[in-house]
């Protein structure tokens, strides 16, 4: 049994229930694994620091909760710093370049950065920065085919929305390829 | 019965629990829905409220959970479907007209999104404290019927055998989810309408002036009477003649509330529903319910890798207890767990059933979170020293 444990985390807004819903929901309609969703619904998840986390594995979960993810998928430092002591040894942490400082305290093994928001900005919405990151994600990890994650995001989007939308997961996707060939050079 | 195909989404969808609750009850057929919002449970108005103006139901946002539950239980006199959600503090506002329900044989649905209490407790996280509030919550003796899903799947298809068995035995049918299952995002599946059996209500066959609304039959479910067609009756909930008149006496109390009972643990059989595994020569059974009978299957699985003897059953109904499947195992084994979030509610109840055949544990803590399959593991190895 393969089970991969996310979280995601962010200010409340920046729409990081959506990026775990999008997540699980690539795994579990477009690419026939187990993914269970649940998410912080306390007074945290409204303004500051909020977290939702996806277990996705190839049979059932049975156990919801995240406990020590593989994957951190950080787009606030506040995120960062509240969550980066339950990672797993030697996890992925994907974060946003320009808001997300990864310090020694964090367990992460390999670090992902993208500028998801400046990227946002440059498409003229400030609020996809969370699309841009999924096609990030879908570059930097090997958790499931890039199309489930773009198809997830095509059907999870608001109507009217899904072309900027999907303009937004390329553009992470392309960075995060650039970023995973420049590494392999250097390495 | 089927279910009808235009209001029914066929296909695979990324749900929580309660939107999956909400699909279900529309999937069953509700087209009545009155309720007052409270966290864990609101996303089931919600999303019944988006959907009700689609399929022809009636949404409701009422001023309180009394009037909620007063509100279904017309409707569902009225001839309609019906059902509404809470969690603790509504349930408790909810519990007198539940019995008004019970005592005036009403279907319908309640669902309790349980969240950890007592009071207000832990609005965003889960708890099964309301069991017993559930089993004796409103005055009077009478019986229940209580189930509870473990999953957004489940959700959905409880929500339709709710209505089913509420239709069934003409009663109220309590759903007794978490904030677990109910914000748990999974994949659901609908099937086709042609693959959703539905009962359909049973109204009687007798003429107007020949035809009683609480008439004694033979399996103790009266057939019930429409509105709107000629038929004159009362329904109240002080104790009643099979006119539905009230007749206050010890007699006509001893009829009614025996015939209340009866109904439900008279065919117990038919209600009860087990999902056993592993527990033909298991030394040890673990007995749960919820999202409990789900976190303890890594438990029983890595007992089971060292040689254990442990097997579990799942009660996806609570209530009516199954007093006969436990007495029957407690004469088996060498012990039983209960595992649930509370401090011993059902607990209590299979305890009394296995009246020291075997040992019994409780599994069970105040709530905040889903048990840890390790401490699970822990008590199996208890239990088997």
């Amino acid at each position: 049994m393969a089970t991969t444990e996310i979280r995601i985390t962010g200010f409340g807004g920046q729409g990081v229930i959506l990026c775990g819903h999008i997540i699980g929901k690539a795994a579990a309609i477009y690419n026939d694994q187990h993914a269970t969703l649940t998410q912080s619904f306390g007074p945290e998840a409204r303004g500051s620091a909020c977290s939702a986390q996806v277990v996705v594995s190839t049979e059932r979960v049975l156990y919801p909760y995240v406990t020590s993810p593989h994957i951190l998928l950080a787009m606030s430092n506040d995120g960062y710093n509240t969550h980066k002591r339950h990672m797993a040894e030697g996890s992925i942490l994907v974060c946003e370049k320009d808001l997300v400082k990864p310090d020694k305290r964090g367990k992460e093994g390999e670090v992902f950065a993208v500028p998801a928001t400046r990227i946002a900005e440059e498409l003229g919405r400030k609020i996809v920065l969370n699309i841009v990151m999924l096609g990030f994600f879908a570059a930097v990890t090997d958790l499931m085919p890039m199309e489930a994650l773009r198809q997830s995001v095509e059907s999870s989007v608001p109507t009217g929305t899904e072309e900027l939308n999907l303009k937004a997961f390329d553009r992470g996707y392309e960075y995060g390829v650039a970023l995973k060939e420049k590494t392999e050079i250097q390495v | 019965m089927k279910a009808d195909a235009k209001n029914v989404l066929t296909g695979a969808h990324y749900l929580d629990g309660n939107h999956a609750c909400a699909e279900g009850g529309i999937a069953a057929g509700c087209r009545f829905f009155a309720g007052y919002p409270i966290t864990p449970s609101t996303e089931i108005a919600e999303r019944i409220s988006q959907r009700f103006p689609l399929v022809g139901g009636l949404f409701i946002q009422m001023e309180d959970e009394l009037a909620s539950m007063a509100a279904i239980l017309g409707a569902s006199w009225g001839g309609v479907k019906s059902m509404s959600c809470t969690s603790g503090p509504g349930f408790s506002l909810m519990m007198e007209n539940f019995g008004l329900g019970i005592m005036t044989e009403t279907p319908c649905v309640l669902v309790n999104v349980q969240r950890g209490g007592p009071s207000t407790g832990l609005p965003t996280l889960p708890g099964q404290a309301d069991m017993m509030q559930a089993r004796w919550g409103s005055h009077g003796d009478y019986e229940v019927i209580a189930l509870a899903p473990d999953s957004p799947q489940e959700s959905f298809e409880l929500t339709i055998h709710a209505f089913n068995l509420s239709e069934k035995y003409r009663m109220p049918v309590l759903i007794m989810t978490d904030e677990c299952v109910g914000h748990m995002t999974e994949k659901v599946v609908i099937p086709p309408p042609e693959e959703i059996e539905l009962i359909a209500r049973r109204y009687t066959e007798k003429k107007p002036d020949e035809a009683l609304p609480f008439e004694l039959t033979d399996d103790l479910i009266s057939p019930m009477l429409p509105v709107g067609k000629g038929y004159k009756f009362h329904v109240t909930g002080l104790t009643h003649d099979e006119r539905g008149y009230p007749v206050i006496n010890a007699e006509a109390q001893e009829k009614n509330v025996v015939r209340l009972m009866d109904k439900v643990n008279k065919h117990a059989d038919d209600i009860i529903w087990l999902e056993e595994s592993d527990v033909e020569d298991a030394e040890v059974v673990i007995i749960a319910y919820g999202i409990s009978s789900r976190v303890v299957k890594p438990a029983i699985a890595r007992a089971q890798k060292e040689g254990i003897k442990v097997g579990e059953v799942k009660m996806v109904t609570v209530w009516p207890f199954p007093e006969k499947r436990v007495k029957e195992l407690a004469s088996k084994v060498k012990a039983l767990i209960m595992v649930e979030m509370n401090y011993g509610q059902v607990f209590l109840e299979m305890d009394r059933i296995v009246g020291g055949k075997c040992a019994t544990y409780l599994a069970g803590h105040a709530g905040g979170t889903v048990h840890k399959p390790d401490d699970v593991y822990r008590i199996i190895k208890e239990a088997v020293k």
